[in-house]
């Protein structure tokens, strides 16, 4: 071939351009705040393999398709970059190099092929625009230095071809390594890849690893001098890179259920505004679906420009049910509730701006512990009839009850009540803190009121301290998820001994043991809807169904169950900030419903309770688990 | 409520006091207060002082700071001390244009006395439940005083005066923890006399008073929805506008002996 000294030379431009982008790359996310927990180079980059392969795939697996296509594509990618620049840049001269990296460039061909196939009639949820280049730029890429190393491989003499084939295959190298090398880092397609694999190092929650969970949000220092995230730079430093590895696949678009109601949110676009914010620069380039009923192209901002002042409109923020679905599904593990958590802290705690009723709930979670605002001595009020212990009179029980603002709620009560009887039948020593149980602050954490939420937390922490108990147990599956996963930032030593637990595992533990007797269930076709807070974010999805089973029912699932669960649209705050869309959460969750022929839904929270009850009728009963399981117990006579 | 830009430098200050949670009886910012800031606030932004006599520590205060105050001046007294006079002497000090307060008090005496005092001893007009200020111009400020059943009074009132805030006004924005733990007291000395009457008094949390049964003969739901909203006539009532002065307390004097007021 003619020109051989230009090819190396081009690879070596192009790595270099692409060192160049990193650099820069990389300065761009450092301008963030340091991660709270520090992991070293060497071995965070170490890391990668195993966590691409383990963590990240187990996702992308959800798509068996894309699975195959990306380990052809990018596996093929990485062996062949690795040889290219030991057979061309270095000249190594070894046939068998030579044909291992003709069989690499042969799976990337292949990977390319399927890309090409996967983007010819694309689902809505993938952008489009320079993401429909990518195939192609895979295949000249692969192609051209397939035909390149053919010489080295001894399949074709040394010295083949004339000017044209040389001319045409140097443009085609250059545009492959322009979109492999240089895109990678200066903000192409493939900035996924690069951004991707170091966000795998230094995720900012290393927990998530190897089958754990991390669901807990992070504590505000109140000390700082701006609370919350205003602007880009005010994120941790490895959000911001986390925001950069987003591929655009829109697989958390197409579970959120803010999205499909037509509000203004689409968890996409949001993390990708989120690089125009970090990188600077406007949204105009952006090729996928927009915010519902907003308009793409007019956003701008930039590292240190207040986020909510051009590039996302605070009803963005607020539309967000905190559900976790677009967390479950992401395959680059983005984390785009904290995102939208710590940009909500800056709204309500520097601007005072929560919408709709969220300043009056917040006015009265401070005055009064709960947020209708009623009075704090009225809390046990629910319980008049009930005879139950109360902590300051006994100090000491096996189970300490977590009743939650249910106690002021006449829907919840029913729950409350339905779930004493069977700890009652179980002869359970148990006790409710009665009046001195503070409001879990779920609510105002997810509103972005740090301060009220730790305020609470703190005071409720240090009512516990006082008695003694093995478990806690609620039937809120909100104030179980802030006691079993967010107040041990305030705890010191309470929950080192204690177990918090949700009332169907402990339901379903107690049936197990044979401490419930329970009647067959006939009373027609019943499905169980997931809570969020139980499911996605305590990953319980197993002692609700294994409880309806015991009863004899067998679950008729919705397709959107288990993981993927859709949200009853009560999580959040968002009924508090109500940002209107076009239909209502709920009655799309009563329509999945409806697809399984339910006569009967059953949940494990109020919350849901409630919202799926808000559905107009006809629609099929809505009861909590320790409903059902009451209306079947069968009572001893003594 | 949209607000003319006020052109005017006008000097506002709004009197901030400890409220007490209905239910709960826990500190909190008083809502008619709030809205006198609130008030305060859209007037006269930058020359808004908020001002309040006692305990500087006083964690409520931080509430209305959360508002987005910079600062809020203290007026540091004990609490047996009586704030009329100190507060009166740094008006008179001061000399602003309009002084706003709620109207009457959700702990303390609650009597709803301060701004009427305040007016006395400033020589000033008062201007009680005032749902807004429209306007100022030369120095007379158009005010929309609110009556019963969201009627509205507008007034012209030449300044400066002391109004108190009915509840008719736009309500406090959302109080930031940010900005409340960030604002600076504002602290000033004063001297005070011990408020000796209010020693002696016991406090008790006030009650709702018991209503006139009110007989409504409507017979359909029209006429019920009539008696519930329409403006009351006032059978008996009578306008006295140009009666000499001693046959109108005449007057008033009857109608409370026949209410049972005065026995
Ligand atoms: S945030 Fe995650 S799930 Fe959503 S488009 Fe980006 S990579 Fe895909
Ligand atoms: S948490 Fe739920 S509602 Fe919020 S963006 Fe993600 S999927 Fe949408």
């Amino acid at each position: 071939m003619i020109f051989e000294w230009l090819h190396p030379l081009l690879i070596a431009a192009a790595l270099a351009l692409a060192v160049i982008g990193a650099v820069r790359r990389i300065s761009l996310w450092r301008a963030g705040q340091p991660a709270e927990q520090s992991i070293s180079l060497i071995a965070g980059l170490l890391t990668i393999p195993k966590r691409y392969f383990h963590d990240l795939h187990d996702i992308v697996e959800r798509d068996k398709y894309m699975a195959k296509t990306h380990v052809a594509a990018g596996g093929g990618f990485v062996l062949s970059a690795v040889l290219i620049i030991v057979v061309h840049l270095f000249g190594i001269e070894s046939k068998i190099l030579a044909w291992g990296l003709l069989a690499a460039l042969a799976l990337m061909f292949v990977g390319g092929l399927m890309v090409a196939k996967r983007r010819q009639n694309p689902p809505s949820r993938i952008s489009k625009g320079p993401w429909m280049r990518l195939p192609k730029s895979l295949l000249s890429f692969a192609g051209a230095f397939f035909v390149l190393t053919l010489p080295a491989a001894g399949v074709l003499p040394e010295g083949t071809g004339g000017w044209i084939l040389t001319i045409v295959l140097t443009a085609l190298i250059i545009w492959g390594m322009g979109e492999m090398f240089f895109g990678m880092t200066w903000g192409g397609p493939m900035k996924h890849a690069f951004a991707g694999a170091l966000h795998l190092a230094f995720h900012r929650r290393q927990e998530r690893f190897g089958g754990g969970r991390s669901t807990g949000l992070k504590p505000v220092d109140l000390g700082q001098d701006i609370l919350g995230v205003s602007k880009p730079t005010d994120f941790k430093w490895n959000q911001l890179l986390g925001f950069d590895a987003c591929v655009q696949c829109g697989r958390c678009e197409a579970m959120c259920p803010a999205f499909a109601a037509g509000q203004p949110l689409n968890p996409k676009k949001l993390i990708q505004d989120m690089v125009v914010g970090l990188a600077g620069g406007t949204d105009a380039n952006y090729a996928g679906s927009p915010y519902p009923g907003k308009d793409v192209g007019s956003a701008k901002g930039g590292p240190t420009q207040i986020i909510t002042e051009g590039l996302v409109d605070p009803e963005t923020l607020w539309s967000c049910t905190t559900c976790r679905a677009c967390v479950e599904e992401c395959p680059m593990m983005i984390e785009h509730v904290d995102a939208i958590v710590d940009m909500r802290r800056f709204l309500t705690m520097e601007k005072g701006n929560t919408p709709n009723k969220g300043a009056e709930v917040l006015d009265n979670i401070i005055a009064t512990d709960n947020p209708n605002g009623y009075a704090p001595a009225s809390r046990t009020n629910w319980a008049a009839d009930q005879n139950l212990a109360v902590m300051k009179d006994v100090k000491e029980a096996d189970v300490l009850f977590w009743v939650s603002d249910g106690a002021f709620d006449m829907r919840s009560q029913r729950i409350l009540r339905s779930f004493v009887k069977l700890l009652k039948a179980a002869n359970v020593d148990f006790a409710v803190l009665g009046d001195e149980e503070l409001d879990s602050g779920d609510v105002a954490r997810r509103l972005g009121d740090d301060a009220a939420f730790q305020s609470l937390a703190k005071r409720n922490i240090e009512i516990m301290s006082q008695y003694k108990f093995k478990r806690i147990v609620t039937t809120d599956p909100h104030a179980y998820h802030c006691l079993r996963n967010e107040y041990a930032d305030f705890g010191g030593d309470l929950f080192k001994n204690v177990e918090v637990l949700h009332h169907t595992t402990f339901l379903n533990e107690l049936v197990q043991q044979g401490k419930l007797k329970l009647d067959t269930f006939s009373g027609g076709t019943v499905t169980y809807h997931d809570p969020c807070y139980l499911g996605r974010y305590n990953g319980e999805y197993e002692a609700p169904r294994e409880l309806l089973r015991s009863l004899g029912i067998e679950v008729a699932e919705m397709e959107r169950s288990g993981f993927r669960s859709r949200c009853c649209g009560g999580g959040g705050g968002a009924p508090i900030t109500d940002i209107p869309g076009e239909r209502r959460i709920a009655d799309m969750r009563m329509e999945d419903v409806n697809t399984t022929g339910a006569e009967l839904v059953a949940v494990g929270c109020q919350q849901c309770t409630a919202m799926l009850e808000g559905v107009v009728e006809p629609r099929p009963e809505v009861k909590d688990i320790a409903e059902i399981l009451a209306d079947q117990l069968i009572e001893e006579v003594h | 409520m949209q607000h003319k830009q006020i052109s005017q430098n006008l000097n506002v200050v709004s009197l901030i006091s400890v409220g007490k949670h209905p239910q709960s009886g826990r500190e909190r910012r008083a809502e008619q207060d709030g809205r006198a800031v609130e008030l305060g606030m859209n007037l006269a932004s930058d020359n808004l002082t908020v001002l309040h006599a006692g305990d500087p520590q006083q964690q409520a205060l931080r509430s209305y700071a959360g508002m987005g105050l910079k600062s809020i001046r203290v007026l540091q007294l004990d609490s047996a001390a009586d704030a009329v006079a100190p507060l009166g002497n740094y008006l008179q000090q001061h000399g602003p244009d309009i002084v706003l307060t709620g109207i009457r008090a959700e702990s303390g005496e609650s009597s709803g006395m301060v701004p009427y005092q305040l007016a006395e001893q400033l020589g000033w007009p008062l201007v009680p439940r005032i749902a807004d200020i429209v306007d100022v111009k030369d120095g007379v400020a158009e005010v929309l005083q609110a009556l019963p059943r969201g009627q509205r009074r507008a007034l012209k009132v030449r300044l400066p005066f002391v109004a108190s805030v009915d509840n008719a006004a736009q309500e406090a924005r959302q109080s930031a923890y940010g900005p409340a733990s960030r604002a600076l007291m504002d602290l000033q000395a004063v001297e005070s006399a011990t408020d000796d009457v209010r020693a002696a008094w016991e406090e008790a949390p006030a009650r709702k008073r018991p209503k006139r049964l009110k007989v409504v003969k409507a017979k359909t739901a029209a006429e019920r929805f009539k008696a519930a909203t329409a403006k009351s006539q006032g059978d008996g009532g009578k306008v006295m506008k140009n009666e000499p002065a001693a046959e109108q307390a005449q007057a008033i004097f009857d109608l409370l002996i026949e209410e049972g007021v005065l026995r």
